[in-house]
């Protein structure tokens, strides 16, 4: 068993946080995890891009060779475009948030950009923004993407659920109901 | 033995409180910031003791922010010469400033253990060029250990040590983005006695005149049999296919590893014969049973081919070797498991195909509120109309104002350039030629272009981005606090009436403006401060 995750959208949007928790509940169950990060100037507003590792046998590459993810998170949709390489054609899934970050010039029109995700087969278009509002915090969308990708990865969902009350306490209660609510409407939505 | 989920450079920072470190010195610098970062979070409070400056028994261990990679590494010198442990951490382009005290360093009777951190960025993930550490610690003829993963970050640091000590000479520990920002299980391992103060009994071991430094050198050459041996004694020679060997290096092999199995499948089940280097000077044993074995070899290194150019000599390898050199692997970039795999003769592994609509690039930018966005604007205007002018800048989040829509900066090539280049300009009839720096760069090699400004009254205006933090690398506190900058530029000579503190703000955009104006009409040296604090430093306080 492997998977193979990218987690990908724009500075800022604190991606890494999705990637912990999926991570230490993986890790938790016993199973080979690398995470890869990016530092330094690309943070700054720029694209940005995190890989994630899962496996029951030892892991060697830090990075995804392209074409073998198995689940691309995309927290903004132009950027699940921008790492379509990484999607393995057989297995893959794109998991994708609707709303645009608009800080370039020419970002292209964002009805084409949700189109060509709709092309990609079992691509999963969340309005991730949306139903974290409903959550009761609108930082808590990643999770909501993870909640709707929960049947795709290795552990259970109660194990993601443990992980994100261990890494959310410090911030404090609501914070942690925000984004196990947040986990659970992304859970709720049926997929085709 | 306990296990813990740690990045690269935390797995060296681990390493190193547990081999006892008691001095570690470092300036931010990505990919090697999170070194110093998990030293400071940690050191001291395994024994429950605070490493509280001036405190004069083993349990004094500092880790400290300098002010540039020269001073941070010239501390860990003080550190071994005291007979203790000492690491000195920083990214590629910071062993060019530290080159001086690397060197020299090499030469001496190093005493505590010093280990050497450089972390490389191939690919320039966040820095203006991709050089490769491993040819300068070549260059200074000391040893070099290369991790293949965060396991053996932790082991080599452990080791580096010891080597250190046992050889009495600096060791270069070599890491690379993808090493020190990827995190992994790593089992670490009891760690080891604290070494106490004591100084060596050789008077003359760390006094490089001539005469001193002849002998010292004898000694250093001498050494490079027992580097090499020990190098080769330390690779790994996995003995299998007679068609093709394959060397790799440092996370050459985690790429090769992720392939190999194709690669056997494809060969009748046979895996290549491997040798894999872990140290350098490269022995030559191992390297003689694989070339004798095999009827041709890929070297599968990150960086330069430095590997792959010590085999072929110059006059030729007896077999034909493939690599960076003849393009089987991209000189350029960092190594992938794909290009790899393609250098392996492995057929692509088939994605997704490309969306149907362009996909433009997304660089970074400066954050929303970041006060150097409203310098900008204000130097901007400052120079609108104006024909001749030269904007020189410098490393930081600065360098954005770059691109478009800012276009404000002409220059960004090395830590404290900026103020050199106007001075340079300046002094051979470039009109209102500007230096534009952050504060923590202008500490880390600004001040001393500065000096040579006002000793020749070069017609120039430095103007000084005072955010009050090293904010490219995540926002490490500046080295001077911020309300000492008029006072110190008033000390290095520069007239009172010609510093300018503005502040970096929208509200404050004509009066900016008008300063800015008239500082550039002065024929002489000025400076204006440009002071606001970064947005992700103030987040980064009120988080904690």
């Amino acid at each position: 068993m492997t998977c193979d995750i990218i987690l990908c959208g724009v500075g800022g949007q604190g991606g890494l946080s999705v990637s912990v928790v999926i991570a230490r509940a993986a890790m938790a169950a016993g199973l080979h995890v690398k995470q890869s990060e990016v530092h330094g100037m690309s943070q700054r507003g720029g694209e940005v891009l995190a890989h994630l590792r899962i496996s029951d046998r030892e892991i060697f590459s830090p990075t995804i060779p392209k074409g073998m993810a198995d689940i691309i998170f995309a927290f903004e949709p132009l950027e699940a475009l921008r790492h379509l390489s990484w999607l393995s054609a057989e297995r893959g899934t794109v998991v994708a948030a609707m709303a645009p970050i608009l800080n370039i010039p020419n970002y292209p029109d964002i009805d084409s950009v949700l189109g060509e995700i709709r092309k990609i087969p079992r691509a999963r278009l969340v309005d991730a923004e949306a139903l974290a509002k409903q959550a009761g915090n609108v930082r808590s969308a990643n999770l909501v993407l993870v909640g709707a990708a929960a049947d795709l990865l290795p552990v259970p969902p109660d194990a993601i659920e443990k992980e994100i009350v261990a890494f959310f306490s410090k911030k404090g209660e609501a914070v942690v109901q925000a984004n196990l609510m947040a986990f659970a409407l992304g859970r709720a939505i049926p997929h085709a | 033995m306990t296990q813990m989920v740690l990045s690269g450079d935390e797995a060296v920072a681990q390493a190193a409180l547990d081999a006892g470190v008691a001095g570690a010195f470092a300036y931010p610098g990505t990919p090697s910031t999170e070194i110093m970062e998990y030293l400071q979070e940690h050191i001291g409070k395994e024994a429950g003791v605070d490493a509280a400056p001036g405190l004069r028994d083993v349990s004094t261990r500092v880790a400290q922010w300098c002010s540039n990679e020269k001073t941070a590494y010239e501390s860990a010198l003080g550190v071994s010469f005291v007979g203790r442990r000492a690491m000195v951490s920083m990214k590629h382009v910071g062993l060019n400033v530290a080159m001086d005290p690397f060197v020299n360093s090499a030469l001496v009777r190093i005493h505590g253990g010093l280990v050497v951190v450089v972390a490389d960025d191939p690919s320039m993930h966040s820095s203006q060029n991709e050089q490769d550490s491993r040819l300068l610690a070549d260059f200074a003829r000391v040893p070099c250990f290369e991790p293949s993963d965060q396991q053996e970050a932790y082991e080599m640091t452990r080791s580096a040590f010891d080597y250190s000590e046992a050889h009495e000479v600096p060791v270069l520990l070599r890491i690379t983005t993808r090493l020190a920002h990827a995190r992994a299980l790593v089992t670490t391992a009891p760690a080891g006695a604290v070494r106490n103060l004591g100084k060596t009994d050789d008077p003359y071991a760390w006094i490089l005149m001539p005469a001193m430094a002849r002998k010292r050198w004898a000694a250093l050459l001498a050494k490079q049999a027992t580097f090499k041996a020990d190098a080769d004694a330390a690779s790994r020679l996995e003995l299998g296919s007679k068609e093709l060997g394959v060397v790799t290096c440092g996370l050459g092999r985690a790429y090769y590893m992720e392939n190999v199995g194709d690669w056997a499948q494809a060969h009748g089940g046979e895996r290549p014969t491997h040798l894999h280097i872990g140290r350098y000077p490269v022995g030559v044993g191992k390297i003689e049973a694989l070339v004798s074995r095999v009827g041709r070899i890929l070297v599968i290194e990150e960086g330069y081919p430095y590997v792959e150019r010590e085999l072929r000599g110059i006059f030729g390898a007896p077999v034909p070797i493939a690599g960076k050199m003849t393009g089987e692997i991209p000189l350029a970039g960092e190594l992938s498991a794909d290009s790899v795999r393609a250098a392996l003769g492995l057929p692509p592994r088939g994605g997704v195909a490309a969306p149907a609509i362009g996909v433009p690039a997304r660089p970074p930018q400066f954050c929303q509120g970041c006060p150097h966005a409203d310098s900008f604007t204000a130097l901007k205007k400052a120079l609108e109309g104006e024909a001749e002018f030269f904007s020189a800048s410098d490393i930081g989040c600065y360098a954005l104002a770059a691109q478009p829509p800012w276009n404000a900066i002409e220059s960004c090539v090395d830590m404290g350039a900026s103020v050199g280049m106007a001075r340079g300009a300046a002094s051979v009839g470039q009109k209102r030629a500007i230096g534009v720096i952050g504060d923590s760069t202008f500490y880390h090699s600004g001040i001393t272009n500065l000096i040579d400004a006002v000793k020749y009254r070069t017609p120039m205006t430095l103007v000084i981005l005072d955010n009050g933090t090293t904010a490219m690398t995540g926002a490490q506190p500046t080295i001077g606090a911020a309300s000492t900058l008029p006072a110190l530029l008033e000390g290095l000579g520069v007239e009172k009436e010609h510093i300018r503190v503005l502040e970096a703000h929208r509200r404050a955009l004509d009066a900016d403006v008008a300063a800015i104006r008239e500082e550039l009409a002065y024929d002489g040296v000025s400076v204006i401060v440009m002071v606001r604090e970064c947005i992700e430093w103030l987040k980064k306080v009120r988080k904690s």
